[in-house]
């Protein structure tokens, strides 16, 4: 034993260390959530291949490779389904991976355990995050990459706007994702929460019906939802133009809103 | 001996429900402490408060001179701590997690040794998930001690074992107390408190309501023996009546039931003995800890004890 237990208790143990071991702490972490992503054979294939395969069917289909002649950009539907599937991935991993992981690591009492270490529980919620926004990054640059190499479609045309639009998706979806993991109970219920939520949320994004097709109700609704908002954004930017601010704004307000939510609401056990 | 842990009128209720009711105790350095009691009794209470995962009511809590809530972050340093019912991820391999928790500490122990100690060692590329019940408390068990702590709170350690795995569990314990780790341990088995304490406290409805060694507890209880036995040839009751240590003699069949206190029993031998009676299918039954409990509690530890691992928080 360390010789620190003699002069107890008047001189408690704990040196005054160097805070090296807590961005170590961090780090291990993030390399262990990102090994135990990678076991996760089902999140990998879902969060992953199934967008590149929705791609690559959407792609050989060849009606949808033909520019719509009435279409002012001469974009084609394959062009116009991109970034409806950049929403599709971005909420895939905000909304299912993300609050199933955190609510089944609350459940098992993961969370608790690290609590009583000196790593805390907030390092593996902040190493999780970590590990999916990577993964979404690295999916959405894949995503791009065989659209544009094995497809033919354009890369974004407005680059920082859509840049920022992916950005402000982030914090609008991952925000609700921490805010589903910070209100239910156990990993079952943050996934069945999580598809509750997905669904509807990727109508109003276009994945069923273009929004520019739905009805103008429909189109108001859609506008307003956080996927809905993201989708518009990023075919706007997509296409060249600067995404509309109030959707801009609509996103940055519904992460604020869901991140302060998740933060005020969250649990540890 | 300087007090390693000094808990002094802790206090904590979830709402109306009052969880731990003025509860004081000091645990000396290299000691082996026992908390028994039921499930519900304030067990799990008293060493979340401990360990810093809940703030008391009222009262103060002091760890090798740490605020377990103030100093937290000093405190996890030198606390290692196993949960009851605390999991890991499925697929996270023995390994992994080893090479994790101690990479938390400022002078984590050598993980390889210890998953050698603990006979994990063939254990290290098995994922979580397929590890069996001991090897997972094994693994919580090492997993409490990879930081090299000077005090170990350990919640419920055999629950769930299997004979085999709890004496081995046990012997590991004595173990760690050997290389100097003070021990808190959490417990409604009565035999794993006379085994491994030194001391023990036992709790219920929140309260205190004996601290002593498991001995002296039991001892406490003990004002009576009970001596069965076939006596050959057949015994007049008045040879056993007649000691002053005697209470009682009663007969069942062929069976004579002697209850007494001091040294009946050497007094009760003897006077066979002279009579030339041997007692046959001898059996003196002496109060245990468990007596103890029951006498003290006023309840059967084993009505809501074995196997409820919920209840208590």
């Amino acid at each position: 034993m360390p010789s620190s237990a003699q002069t107890m208790p008047t001189a408690p143990v704990a040196p005054p260390g160097p805070p090296g071991p807590v961005g170590a702490a961090l780090r291990r972490l993030t390399v262990t959530e990102l090994k135990l992503f990678g076991r996760e054979r089902g999140g990998v294939i879902w969060g992953v291949g199934f967008p590149l395969l929705l791609l690559v069917i959407f792609g050989n289909i060849p009606g949808f490779r033909t520019p719509v002649s009435k279409s002012a950009h001469g974009v084609s539907i394959l062009d116009a389904y991109v970034p409806i599937l950049i929403a599709f991935v971005l909420a895939m991993f905000a909304l299912n991976a993300l609050p199933a992981a955190l609510a089944g690591y609350r459940e098992k009492g993961i969370l608790r355990r690290l609590a009583t270490t000196p790593a805390g529980p907030g390092r593996v919620l902040a190493a999780q995050l970590a590990v999916n926004v990577a993964v979404v990054v690295v999916t959405l640059v894949l995503l791009v990459g065989v659209a544009r190499l094995a497809f033919g479609v354009a890369l974004p045309r407005q680059a920082a706007g859509f840049a920022l639009a992916v950005l402000l998706t982030i914090g609008a979806l991952f925000g609700l994702g921490l805010l589903i993991a910070a209100v239910v109970p156990t990993g079952r219920a943050a996934n069945a929460t999580g598809a509750i939520l997905f669904f509807p949320m990727m109508f109003f994004a276009g994945l069923w019906l273009p929004i520019a097709a739905m009805p103008p109700v429909l189109q108001h609704v859609s506008h307003a939802t956080p996927l809905g908002a993201a989708a518009q954004s990023l075919t706007d930017a997509w296409e060249g133009h600067w995404p509309h601010p109030l959707q801009l704004l609509a996103l940055a307000a519904y992460g604020l809103v869901f991140i302060l939510g998740a933060v005020r609401l969250f649990r540890w056990e | 001996m300087p007090a390693v842990i000094e808990v002094r009128n802790l206090h904590k209720s979830y709402g109306d429900t009052v969880a731990v009711d003025d509860v004081s105790f000091t645990v000396q350095e290299g000691e082996i402490f026992g908390i028994l009691g039921p499930n519900g009794a304030g067990k799990t209470t008293t060493v979340e408060c401990i360990e810093g995962l809940r703030t008391a009511d009222a009262g103060a809590i002091s760890v090798l001179g740490l605020d377990p809530r103030r100093d937290h972050a000093d405190l996890t340093q030198c606390l290692g701590v196993q949960l009851q019912d605390s999991q890991l991820p499925e697929r996270l391999e023995v390994g992994e997690a080893l090479d994790l928790y101690s990479s938390f500490y400022r002078r984590p122990a050598d993980w390889k040794a210890l998953a050698d100690t603990l006979g994990l060692s063939g254990k290290r590329r098995t994922r979580y998930g397929k590890l069996s019940g001991g090897q997972k408390q094994r693994l919580s068990i090492a997993l409490a001690l990879v930081g090299s702590p000077q005090v170990a709170v350990l919640d419920e350690l055999t629950t769930g074992l299997d004979p085999q795995a709890r004496r081995d569990t046990w012997a590991l314990i004595e173990g760690v107390r050997a290389s100097g780790v003070t021990i808190l341990l959490v417990t409604h088995f009565m035999e794993e408190a006379e085994r491994l304490c030194d001391r023990v406290a036992l709790i219920d409805a929140g309260k205190i309501v004996a601290m002593d060694t498991p001995s002296a507890l039991a001892a406490g209880v003990a004002a009576e023996m009970r001596i069965r036995f076939r006596p050959s040839p057949r015994a007049d009751d008045e040879l056993l009546t007649g000691l002053p240590e005697v209470t009682s003699v009663t007969r069942r069949g062929d069976l004579v039931e002697v209850t007494g206190t001091g040294n009946v029993v050497a007094a009760v031998t003897s006077v066979l003995a002279r009579n030339q009676i041997v007692a046959e299918q001898l059996r003196v039954d002496q109060a245990s800890l468990e007596d103890a409990f029951v006498a003290l509690t006023g309840h059967d530890s084993h009505r809501d004890g074995n196997g409820a691992r919920e209840g208590e928080r």
